[in-house]
């Protein structure tokens, strides 16, 4: 993979080129997010005109200077030579870039996910709305600080009367990764169980009945635990045939 | 009873059509959209007027979750990416972090991973060539066509022990060294492919009704196909005979002889027969690849670092156990730097830009979807032409959602 090198980065870019950094036989210069687009307008119009629209993406981080948080990287390719080109800006949270879809309709769906997954913004941008999540999406999942166990309480579920509509989790739980202790969820114990036995047990509300509108962390009833006989025999049977047994 | 000249002219004026256009919305789960994809249309008669292309419905955090786990727990989620040719993103992924950390695997392993991974193409493009044909109606090529799919899983599964998700790539090598029988399985396999796609062939390509819905419908242009970002065999139909394998290889791929088909129109024929003649080039790649690879040699690469130590002696030495236990926990260690790998998937270009803040953890791993970039072509595709023409052509674009929405 050959990737157009400093001197030709200087050589075709200028001024603009802030910094080139290379890894691995990989260069990229780093831009000025002021000089964002005359530099990708000179690598699209220039000789070889790099045509082949590779790739947008963006790398949070958070502990740089605000203004210089997300790392907006551009990947491209010269369709007659072969050769590659990448070029990367900083900008702010907020401040936004200027829109590339005027060079390239590749870019158009990049910056949207762009905007959906990082909250980068782009002026220009013929229709910047959110791509792979869904409008009422609360933050941008691929920043440093949005944490993977965050559920969404967005969207709520309809009331059917007569049907009871579950939340698989509720909306500060997050997803258990836990193995799921099986004995200790028949007799009772558990939280992690399922929404069914959870409803039954007394552990979780049925969503209907919550406040929110969402299923919050339901009430946890303390079922006073049977004496050890009758415990051991609820769960002996699962432990031996699934296989589930806690270790 | 009136006569017809005492009609009201104004009252004839009601009977015609309405000249609004006609909003329509498809999927997100339409049986022809093999996909989970919401196209919002506007109808202009039968005509596509006016097209928002939705993708997202199977957005489950791909990138998200590579940054909590090591590198090598990627690879059960890049299984997930392009799940009708998961052994390409296994190969992909395994290419961008050892191009991190510089290092470069045996050449048997090189082979092998050439081997199941072209097995891996041949297997999405009857794949994507099957339910293309399926949709127009040709049942009877589908059924074939996944009948030999199901003999290369057979082989894929004596290798990796799964049929779909292998999670069979590690960093500096595989999980597994090959199987005795490996080039006896494939060779044996190699001529059914070729057989059904003459077969396929024979029956599509002089029919009529396949031809009217694919000749001419879903055309885009080279200029406009580089400008979305497509790769692989859609833009490959424009006449662009850009493929990662030739143009920047990797791996072995430089030992081959092997030609990239290009078409000429960018239609949804140029599509079809680029697909299955790309099929043809992957058997001739395999057999080539059968006849150099080395019988002996190491698998994976000979660097405690990277790849876990013989289980034996993890068990008997204090070395092996202190290595074993630092991989498993900590994982491999890349340098810290950004690097970016191309290599040819069944779509088109699968890039991976990754960047390690030097930690067991990955800080970034994005993936280049290359149906990303041809869903988004789409709209050009749709756009103008009639509301059937959209099933071909959304066929041969060959969306996966898992890879598309990540």
């Amino acid at each position: 993979m050959k990737f157009l090198n400093e001197t030709g980065l200087r050589s075709r870019l200028g001024e603009r080129v802030r910094s080139v950094e290379a890894f691995g036989g990989q260069f990229a210069a780093e831009i000025d997010a002021s000089s964002w687009i005359d530099a990708a307008r000179a690598l699209r119009e220039g000789v070889p005109a790099y045509d082949h629209f590779i790739d947008l993406t963006a790398v949070d981080y958070p502990e740089a200077e605000p203004q210089r948080r997300f790392e907006v990287v551009l990947l491209l390719r010269a369709s007659a030579t072969g050769e590659r080109v990448r070029i990367k800006t900083r900008c702010p949270a907020d401040g936004p870039l200027p829109s590339l879809t005027s060079l390239w309709r590749g870019a158009n769906w990049a910056e949207r996910e762009l905007f959906d997954l990082f909250g980068v913004r782009f002026s220009g941008h013929p229709d910047l709305r959110r791509i792979l999540l869904y409008e009422p999406f609360e933050g941008h999942p691929l920043r440093k600080d949005y944490p993977i166990e965050r559920t969404q309480p967005i969207v709520e579920y309809r009331e059917v009367a007569g049907v009871t509509k579950l939340a698989p989790f509720g909306a500060e739980e997050g997803q258990p990764f836990g193995r799921v202790d099986w004995a200790a969820r028949l007799a009772g114990r558990d939280l992690q169980v399922s929404p069914s036995i959870a409803l039954q047990s007394q552990q979780r509300r049925a969503l209907s009945e919550s406040t929110s509108g969402c299923a919050s962390r339901a009430v946890h009833k303390p079922v006073s635990l049977d004496p050890e006989g009758q415990e051991s025999e609820v769960s002996k049977p699962v432990a031996e045939g699934s296989g589930y047994g806690s270790r | 009873m009136e006569a017809v000249d005492d009609l009201d002219p104004k009252s004839v004026d009601k009977l015609e059509l309405p000249a609004d256009l006609m909003e329509l919305n498809m999927g997100p789960a339409h049986p022809a959209t093999h996909g989970t994809v919401r196209l919002k249309l506007k109808l202009d008669g039968e005509r596509v007027a006016a097209i928002d292309i939705q993708p997202g419905y199977l957005h489950r955090g791909f990138e998200k979750s590579c940054e909590r786990g090591t590198w090598n727990q990627v690879f059960p989620y890049v299984d997930r990416l392009n799940y009708v040719s998961p052994m390409l993103n296994n190969v992909g992924f395994a290419l961008a972090v050892e191009g991190l950390c510089g290092v470069t695997v045996p050449e048997r392993c090189q082979y092998y991973r050439v081997i199941l991974g072209e097995l891996a193409r041949i297997t999405d493009h009857l794949t994507c060539n099957a339910a293309s044909a399926m949709e127009l109606g040709a049942f009877t090529p589908f059924l074939w066509l996944m009948k030999v799919r199901d003999w290369i899983y057979d082989v894929l599964e004596i290798e990796t022990g799964a049929r779909l998700t292998h999670s069979f790539g590690r960093i500096g090598g595989m999980a597994a060294p090959p199987t005795d029988n490996l080039k006896a399985n494939v060779r044996q396999v190699l001529p059914e492919v070729l057989k059904v796609v003459g077969e396929t062939e024979v029956l599509l390509l002089r029919n009529r009704i396949f031809l009217d819905r694919v000749e001419g419908t879903g055309v885009l242009t080279q200029a406009e196909a580089l400008d979305y970002g497509v790769t692989g065999p859609v833009l490959r139909s424009t006449g662009v005979d850009y493929d990662v394998r030739k143009a920047e290889p990797y791996l072995v791929y430089d030992r081959f002889e092997f030609d990239v088909p290009v078409g000429t129109r960018g239609d949804n024929y140029d599509r079809f027969l680029v697909r299955l003649e790309e099929t043809r080039q992957s058997v001739r790649i395999l057999e080539q690849a059968l006849q150099q690879m080395p019988d002996d040699g190491p698998i994976n690469i000979d660097d405690p670092r990277l790849v876990l130590p013989d289980k034996s002696a993890v068990y008997t030495t204090i070395e092996a156990t202190i290595a074993h236990f630092k991989l498993v926990m900590e994982g491999v260690k890349p340098p810290r730097g950004e690097y970016y790998s191309a290599t040819e998937g069944g779509n088109g270009e699968l890039g991976f830009f990754i960047v390690s803040d030097g930690s067991g953890t990955p800080y970034r791993v994005r993936v280049r979807p290359p149906c990303w970039y041809g869903l988004q072509a789409g709209e050009r595709m749709f756009m103008g032409g009639m509301l059937a023409d959209i099933i071909p052509t959304f066929g041969s674009i060959n969306m996966i959602g898992g890879e598309c929405d990540r």
